[in-house]
């Protein structure tokens, strides 16, 4: 746009000034028109053919190595740098290299796992590790549907790090290898952070209104009802991002229907969101609208300006997972009493007890089909796995791991504890909704922002939430351009 | 010499020319071929299904959503923005009272100090007036509600952007106050180039601001308000509005889908859902609409060109 200014200049001479307003509209055209639709270009350019690499050799089975990891040959992993950071991987790549000393690690860390990965997996030479994680995360879904995962059974076969008495899959949290599966037996992908969903509140909060954590619908209510009195709102959530309402809405629809309900929801079954218990479920959490108890202008908070106003403690309750603690570090006071447990049911008839929570893996770590040295990339998965690799973990970074166990002896902060403390409680009682993994836009804008957005910023009612979301369900099982799964 | 001049041009057109071809022309070509495809853009594998995803595409709810709103901002943005930069620009160079000793022709008192306030938005990124906005509409805390309280309208505490009804247009504010600024320095120097004596004339004719604005100025700046148009509503239909929907939207595009738009519904399909060739169909709408705009702008604005 800069002719413009040129030809202010000799605005005394009529010839000149013809020609450069003409070319500017057409170059201003044809300058918009390239950048427009670059958007889908960026992609465009990536597929094309491409070789497969030659597989490293196996190396030799021994105790030692039970997966016949080739000493020579390189491994190169790619994790994603995002809040756990990269000092963990790094360490457990230390490892690697001391037991391997001929082998040379090629390791990195970016957060754009898909513009760095994506061309290499068209070309066919993917790295042979991978923490496929982030804003950046490359569709799970679609890998597997397009055979470019390998199957990681023989990792979960093969005997653990600490223990050669004890195969990988039996130290793993509950869970956990279910989650790594889409359909059939195979497991693609293997989740190493264990994130607690459930509904976080400051226990000083509750305790300063005399108050325990409601266990039934109608306490839940009598809480909030005390807490609005002394001005304070009783739930707030991320009002921008609706789908973080499911962290408490599904366990709790799993406690007062069973676990069939949700099984039958992620599967996608006609009339699964018709079941009485999604009802219930729906007209509760609509009631804590309807009463006031929803901290006023939620529906316009995104998630980390809900979290500071529940920080503030301008709201009691907040649906969240485990890493709220770390995201929101520098707004929760220091005498908070970060505590965190599983949904409130509906009453004593529910089907599952009091303690049901959403427990699952987060930051999936894959080994690419294609990958050149499979083997190191799941010795080096088998590594982390150990006991002091996961103990490195939680204490850098807070969270807990897939590996069952690793919290003896190092010092928990008050978040992390409460989530070991409600896991213990929950025993057997661990939900795991899929909808999130396996149809992220059903769950994210159809079910999260038109449905339960919609419902709690009293748009519409939960009937019409529940007939709208049940539309959207059976638009997703009729997409064929969509994969389908089922649970085993 | 003719026939060596040519010769002269060919050799300078043609690296240019063939850059242009390499990058904007063959990305084309290859697009258009992909949205005949099933290529989900994380396998090189994928076969030709034909018009399946054109077929898809007109069913689709929220393309057509994400279509509406795109027109509309295409339509709208340009019109809001380019009014007030027009307007702006025009007091800030012309507007200004007869001042004694003073040139002829003048802003307003303090008009320097307007540019640079104006043109200021346009030195930030708009993923950070993005940004700045969302806090700003932030229900609970964010400036515009606290300031509605302050002045005593506690009643009036509307959720912005999580409101269906509100948030298109809270959008399309950011995008007016971003890139206002650009137009009035554009139009300011295309006003600079206005010969006073015109005005002088119209002054002495008794020509009112109003009229000096639509008989003088106006005709005389058409062809950097033609060009403007169109270079706002390209960016009103690409990057721009998919970063301010991007960052600041619930969701991102609703709530239920009221901010939606055509880039970034591409956005989502090819880099969240894995069905690049769905992605690349939208993006053949996506051009198809900007072509048509771009056309539809060059043609109603012909006009007679004015010598001066």
């Amino acid at each position: 746009m800069g002719s413009t200014s040129a030809e202010n200049t000799g605005a005394g001479d009529k010839s000149t000034t013809g020609v450069g307003r003409r070319a500017l509209i057409k170059r201003s055209a044809a300058l918009g028109l390239i950048s427009v639709p670059t958007m889908s270009f960026l992609s465009a350019c990536a597929s094309g053919g491409g070789e497969d690499q030659e597989k490293a050799k196996a190396g030799k089975k021994t105790a030692k190595n039970p997966l016949g990891v080739n000493d020579g040959a390189q491994m190169e992993f790619v994790l994603f740098d995002g809040g756990f950071g990269k000092e963990y991987a790094e360490d457990a790549v230390k490892v690697y290299e001391k037991n391997f000393p001929e082998a040379k690690v090629d390791f990195s860390a970016t957060q754009k796992i898909q513009s760095t990965l994506q061309p290499r997996f068209n070309q066919g030479n993917p790295p042979d590790l991978i923490d496929n994680s982030g804003a950046e995360q490359m569709d799970m879904g679609v890998l597997v549907g397009k055979n470019q995962l390998a199957d990681l059974t023989p990792l979960l076969d093969a005997p653990s790090y600490d223990d050669p008495g004890k195969k990988v899959r039996d130290t793993l949290r509950p869970g956990i290898v279910e989650m790594g599966q889409f359909d059939g037996e195979k497991v693609w992908i293997l989740y190493y952070a264990y994130t607690v969903y459930g509904v976080w509140y400051s226990q000083k909060a509750l305790d300063s209104l005399d108050e325990q954590y409601p266990e039934t619908w109608d306490q839940m209510l009598a809480v909030c009802a005390k807490a609005k009195k002394k001005g304070m709102a009783g739930w707030t959530y991320a009002g921008k991002y609706p789908y973080y309402l499911p962290f408490s809405l599904y366990p709790m629809i799993g406690k007062v229907g069973g676990r069939e309900v949700l099984d039958a929801i992620d599967n996608l079954e006609p009339n699964a969101w018709k079941h009485p218990a999604v009802k219930a479920c729906f007209e509760a959490y609509y009631e804590l609208y309807k009463k006031g108890y929803v901290l006023k202008g939620t529906p316009g908070l995104d998630h980390i300006q809900s979290q500071t106003a529940w920080a503030q403690g301008k709201a009691l309750f907040l649906p969240n997972g485990s890493w709220v603690e770390n995201e929101s570090a520098k707004v929760i006071p220091a005498d908070f009493g970060l505590a965190v447990s599983a949904p409130t049911g509906l009453d004593s008839s529910d089907k599952l007890p009091f303690g049901t929570i959403w427990a699952s893996g987060g930051e999936p770590f894959i080994v690419p089909a294609k990958a050149k040295n499979g083997a190191g990339g799941m010795e080096q998965l088998r590594i982390m796995l150990s006991e002091a690799s996961s103990k490195n973990f939680t204490s850098k970074v807070k969270s807990l791991t897939a590996y069952n166990g690793g919290t003896d002896g190092i010092e928990l902060t008050p978040g992390l504890q409460a989530g070991v403390a409600a896991l213990d409680k929950a025993g057997d009682n661990v939900v795991n909704p899929r909808l999130q993994d396996w149809y992220v836009q059903l769950q994210k804008e159809k079910i999260g922002v038109s449905g339960l957005g919609e419902m709690m910023a009293g748009r519409i009612t939960p009937a019409e939430a529940i007939k709208k979301i049940q539309g959207f369900a059976d638009e997703t099982a009729k997409d064929s351009s969509i994969k389908h799964y089922k649970h085993q | 010499m003719q026939h060596g001049k040519y010769r002269f041009i060919v050799g300078f057109l043609a690296v240019p020319l063939g850059l242009y071809a390499l990058f904007v022309i063959w990305p084309f070509i290859q697009s258009i071929y992909y949205s005949f495809t099933d290529w989900t853009g994380l396998s090189p594998d994928f076969t030709m299904v034909g018009f399946a995803n054109y077929e898809r595409m007109l069913d689709d709810d929220i393309f057509w959503k994400s279509l509406q709103h795109s027109l509309l901002f295409a339509l709208l943005l340009p019109v809001v923005t380019i009014g007030l930069a027009l307007f702006f620009a025009f007091m800030i160079n012309v507007g200004g009272r007869r001042r004694r000793g003073g040139p002829v022709i003048s802003g307003v008192r303090g008009s320097a100090f307007y540019k640079i306030v104006y043109f200021f938005p346009q030195v930030l990124s708009i993923a950070i007036v993005a940004l700045l906005f969302a806090f700003a509409y932030n229900p609970d805390s964010g400036a515009i509600n606290s300031v509605l309280r302050a002045v005593g309208l506690d009643g009036v505490q509307p959720l912005w952007l999580g409101d269906p009804d509100l948030a298109l247009w809270a959008v399309m504010a950011v995008l007016v106050w971003s890139t206002v600024g650009f137009f009035v320095v554009l139009f300011s120097a295309g006003m600079a180039s206005i010969p006073a004596e015109l005005y002088e004339a119209a002054l002495l004719d008794g020509a009112n601001r109003v009229t000096t604005f639509f008989r003088v100025t106006l005709p005389l700046l058409w062809d950097t308000v033609q060009s403007g148009w169109v270079y706002m509503g390209i960016l009103a239909l690409g990057a721009e509005s998919f970063a301010v929907v991007q960052i600041m939207t619930t969701g991102p595009g609703g709530p239920d889908y009221s901010t939606t738009v055509l880039v970034l519904y591409v956005y989502q399909k090819a880099f969240r859902d894995g069905q690049a060739a769905y992605a690349t169909t939208i993006g053949v709408a996506l051009l198809v609409v900007t072509l048509a705009f771009a056309a539809v702008v060059m043609r109603l604005g012909r006009r007679e060109r004015l010598e001066y």
